[in-house]
This record gives structure tokens, sequence and C-alpha cells, in this order.
């Protein structure tokens, strides 16, 4: 489905910032993207939106992420944004989620079919017309995420969505996307919700892949995590975690 | 509340009141636009002694107003910062133009007086129904009726994304008012020498979240065109009340009317 082959990007010369990423990402696979501050999750997934100029092949669905192709390509990929307040600009809920739909061509009783389908899978009609500037940030949070879905793209990529949310928001979000059926891109610093989610992983190191494997084995390993300033998921640490 | 967060509060009122439903709401974004506009080219266009004239104009924003139901204070009291510039515009008529024009009784009014008073109702019209437009009628409605005026996509864009930026720049401000405070207790305002980094972080820090606004319209699909925008279709109905509404504003222009009906009673 994601094709990154021989990846390179650097916002200035001579500072990289990602070095010849190669790596595939299967339909329906759900891979969770981790590394430190600065290892260049969010530029990896900001080229693969194509909202970045990069040296190598980057591929989805087989097109390349080149200009041409890029409203195809977009369409296919929902990115669910670190800062639900950026991701919402229209007024309310329901205008957010038809946004998407109607300009991708679907009519207005379409789009409104798909936004009531989406907002009723996901236990949120009460949200459909609140005033965005009005609703918590647990509830913006799933609102965000309901807007991508309402576009029903292939792959849905996701920019720390656990943060700054209470546990039970965090666990709301958690089986939304565990119950989300696409191909799954996530990067979080939250190592407990990728284990929850992701079934694979890839570690991001200065821009290079530290590691690329299955969730449960990487995530166990305490000594490549604390080399790449990482810590074992509060789950796995037990109680003789140092404070 | 801070200051800045109440305007913030303030602004989005604006969104709110357009998400009203009313008959002024339901009609054709387009048919508003073009009203609203006739409206203000004729008001405009009164001579300045045409003060009797003029006054009729204010029935189309009373009516609008109650059919509406967005209240009156409402609009004067978020035009308050601008409607005194607006009747200042003409302060300095009584002081060239002194000419005797009528007699209240054994007062002289000068052409200045009811020059500046024309001018200050001009106005204050105008000022009205451009916000009974934007009170009745969704930005991004609006922003697909000008499409449809042909106006180009970039300017209507433009347009719409500097109605988001308000927003994001009232927030950012806000947060940024906000640390400073914490930061400067009992301290009034933001200190001059502070003035230029606030600013300048100011501006940086809403470029990026304008930025990231942007990007996440276009990776919804967003390219210039309000094709989410869209509302119901141009009815007959809407279409006969542009007509109607035109044909009043000319009529009003053409004649004057109160002159006319207080001459019925001569």
């Amino acid at each position: 489905m994601i094709r990154f082959e021989q990846v390179s990007f650097a916002y200035e010369k001579d500072a990289p910032v990602l070095q010849e990423l190669t790596f595939d990402i299967g339909e329906g696979e759900a891979v969770g993207l981790i590394g430190a501050n600065g290892a260049g999750k969010s530029t990896l997934m900001k080229i693969l939106l194509g909202l970045l100029p990069y040296e190598g092949t980057v591929t989805v669905d087989g097109m390349r992420v080149e200009k041409k192709n890029l409203a195809e390509i977009r369409k296919k990929l929902g990115f669910v944004l670190q800062d639900s307040d950026n991701q919402m600009f229209m007024p309310t809920v329901y205008e957010d989620m038809m946004f998407a739909p109607r300009n991708y061509g679907l009519s207005k009783e379409e789009a409104e079919q798909r936004v009531d389908r989406t907002l009723e899978e996901l236990g949120l009609m009460d949200l459909k017309h609140r005033y965005n500037h009005k609703i918590s940030g647990g509830e913006k949070r799933m609102a965000a995420i309901a807007t991508i879905l309402a576009m029903e793209p292939q792959v849905i990529l996701m920019d720390e969505p656990s943060t700054a949310l209470d546990p039970v928001n965090r666990r709301t979000v958690i089986r939304t996307i565990n119950d989300l059926t696409m191909t799954k891109l996530i990067a979080s610093h939250d190592l407990d919700m990728i284990l929850d989610t992701c079934d694979r992983v890839i570690l991001l190191s200065h821009g290079c892949l530290a590691a690329d494997g299955p969730a449960e084995q990487i995530l166990r390993d305490q000594k490549l995590l604390e080399a790449n300033r990482m810590e074992l998921p509060f789950c796995l640490a037990g109680p003789q975690r140092q404070r | 509340m801070s200051k800045v967060s109440a305007a913030g509060v303030e602004f989005r009122e604006m969104d709110e009141l357009a998400a009203q439903e009313s008959a002024i709401h339901a009609l054709h974004p387009l048919i508003k636009l073009l009203v609203t506009l006739a409206y203000i080219i004729v008001v405009v266009s009164f001579p300045k002694y045409a003060l009797s004239g003029l006054s009729v104009m204010v029935l189309y924003p009373i009516l609008i107003f109650q059919a509406s139901g967005i209240p009156v204070r409402t609009c004067f009291h978020k035009l308050r910062v601008v409607m005194p510039l607006v009747c200042a515009v003409g302060l300095l008529n009584p002081f060239f133009d002194r000419v005797p024009l009528l007699y209240l009784g054994n007062l002289a009014v000068s052409g200045g007086v009811i020059s500046m008073i024309t001018l200050m109702l001009k106005g204050i019209f105008s000022l009205m129904a451009s916000f009974l437009l934007v009170a009745t009628t969704k930005m991004d409605a609006l922003c697909a009726a000008l499409r449809k005026l042909h106006i180009p996509s970039i300017l209507v864009t433009l347009l719409l994304l500097t109605y988001r930026y308000i927003a994001v720049m009232i927030e950012e401000i806000s947060i940024m008012t906000d640390a400073y405070h914490l930061r400067a207790p009992g301290q009034k305002g933001i200190h001059i020498s502070a003035w230029g980094s606030f600013l300048g972080q100011l501006l940086l820090r809403s470029m990026d979240r304008a930025d990231e606004l942007y990007q996440s319209m276009q990776l919804r699909g967003f390219c210039g065109n309000f094709y989410y925008a869209d509302s119901t279709p141009c009815t007959l109905g809407a279409a006969m009340y542009g007509v109607l509404w035109v044909g009043a504003f000319l009529l009003a222009r053409c004649f004057d009317l109160p002159l006319l009906l207080g001459n019925l009673f001569l």
C-alpha cells in the first residue's frame, strides 16, 4: 500500500531529517511510528501526504507521491493532526465532516448519509450540530477522527492521537482505532497506546530506521528503546521502573 | 475572561448567528449578496442633501432584522468600534457649508449639518446591511456566492482564509497575553519593551497555525472551489425577493417617497 524507497529529506543542508529510509506497509496493517523528539516522525508523514519535497521514491497504492498525483493520493489518505484545533476549521462538527466528502464530489445527500453513518458508528451523534469551539478537548479529538473517517480513506495517518486526553477519552480513542479496518500509521510517544493498537512498529532514530518489526518484540526490547531515548511501555515496565 | 478571549468568543458568535434558522437565513446566498450590494450602491448614490429620500432606506435593515430574528442591539454592539469612525466622517461639514437649507421653526439648519447627517446615515445603513448579510449567511456560502459571480478563486480563498485567520490570531493573542501576564503580575497591558518580540512571535505563531489549517483544508480536497458550501438551489421565490427589493431601492432612489407622502396631506 505504502512504499518508501531510499527516502531522504533535509530542511537545511547538512542537517538531514530523514536518511535513506526504506520500508513497506501492506494493506490493512497497523503500524506504529515511534522515536524520540526530532526523530522525523511528523516529517515522514508530511512527505507521505505530499506536503514536503523529498529525495527517493514514495508510493501510495502504486502511485508516486508527486504533484500530478496528489489529488488522487490525498483521497486515499486521511490525516488526523496532532492539534485538533487546526483540523476543525468549520463552525460545527457537521460542517467539518461534510467538507471532504463534498469536495470529493459527493452530493449533499450522499455526504450527509456518510456523516450520519460515521457518527453513528463512533457513537458521536450528539456532537453533530455542536460548535467546534464549544466542545471539550476529548470530544474535539473524536470529532477530528470522525471528520477523517467521513472521507472513507484507505489509509489513516495519526499524529499523536492520544496527547492531552484524559484516561477515559484516551481509551475511547484506542478502542476507535482498533475498530478501524483500514491501513493505519500512528506516530506517537504513547508506547502503551502503540502496543494496544499496532501489530508492527517502526522505530526512527535521527532520521534513520533503527528497528522495524512486531510491536510486541520491539516494545519489549528495553535496551533498544533506551538506546533511542525511549522507555518500556508502562504496562510492560512493572513496578521496578525507576523514578 | 480576558478582553482578548472575550473578543474571540464575540467573533465566533457571528458563526452562530449565521447558523440560525429563519426565512432570511434560508435564502440563497447569492440573492442576499446581490440585494446587499444593490442596497449599498443605492444608499451611497444619494445626493448629499437628500436626507428625506435617504431616510426611507432604513426600512430595509428594519425589516431584515425583524424577519431574521437578529436583535438590533447585537448589530450595534458588534459594530461599536467602527460605528463612531463612520459617524465621524462628515463632522467637519457644518464648518465649511454654512448656507441655511431649511428652517425648523426659527432654527436655520445649514447644508453642512444636513450633509453630515446624510453621510452618517449612509455609513450606518451600509454597515447595518453588511452586518445583516454576514449574520444571516455562513462565510463559506458567501464565498461560494462570490465564486458564482466569477470573482477569482484566489481572491475568494484569500477572503475565506483571512476570516479564519482572524480567529486564529485572536486565539494566539489570547494565549500569549495570558502567558505574559502570568509572568508580569500587576502590569497593565504589554510593556512597550516587549512589543517588538510580542508582535514578531505573534506573526510567526499565527503563520504556523494558519499554514497547518490551510494544509488541513488541502488534505481534505480543497482546491479553491466551494463545492461543500453549495446551498439549496436558487428558487423562483428567492429570485422574486431579490427583484422586489432591488425595485424598491430604485423606487426610493428615483422618487423622494417621504416628500411625496407628505405632499398627500398638504
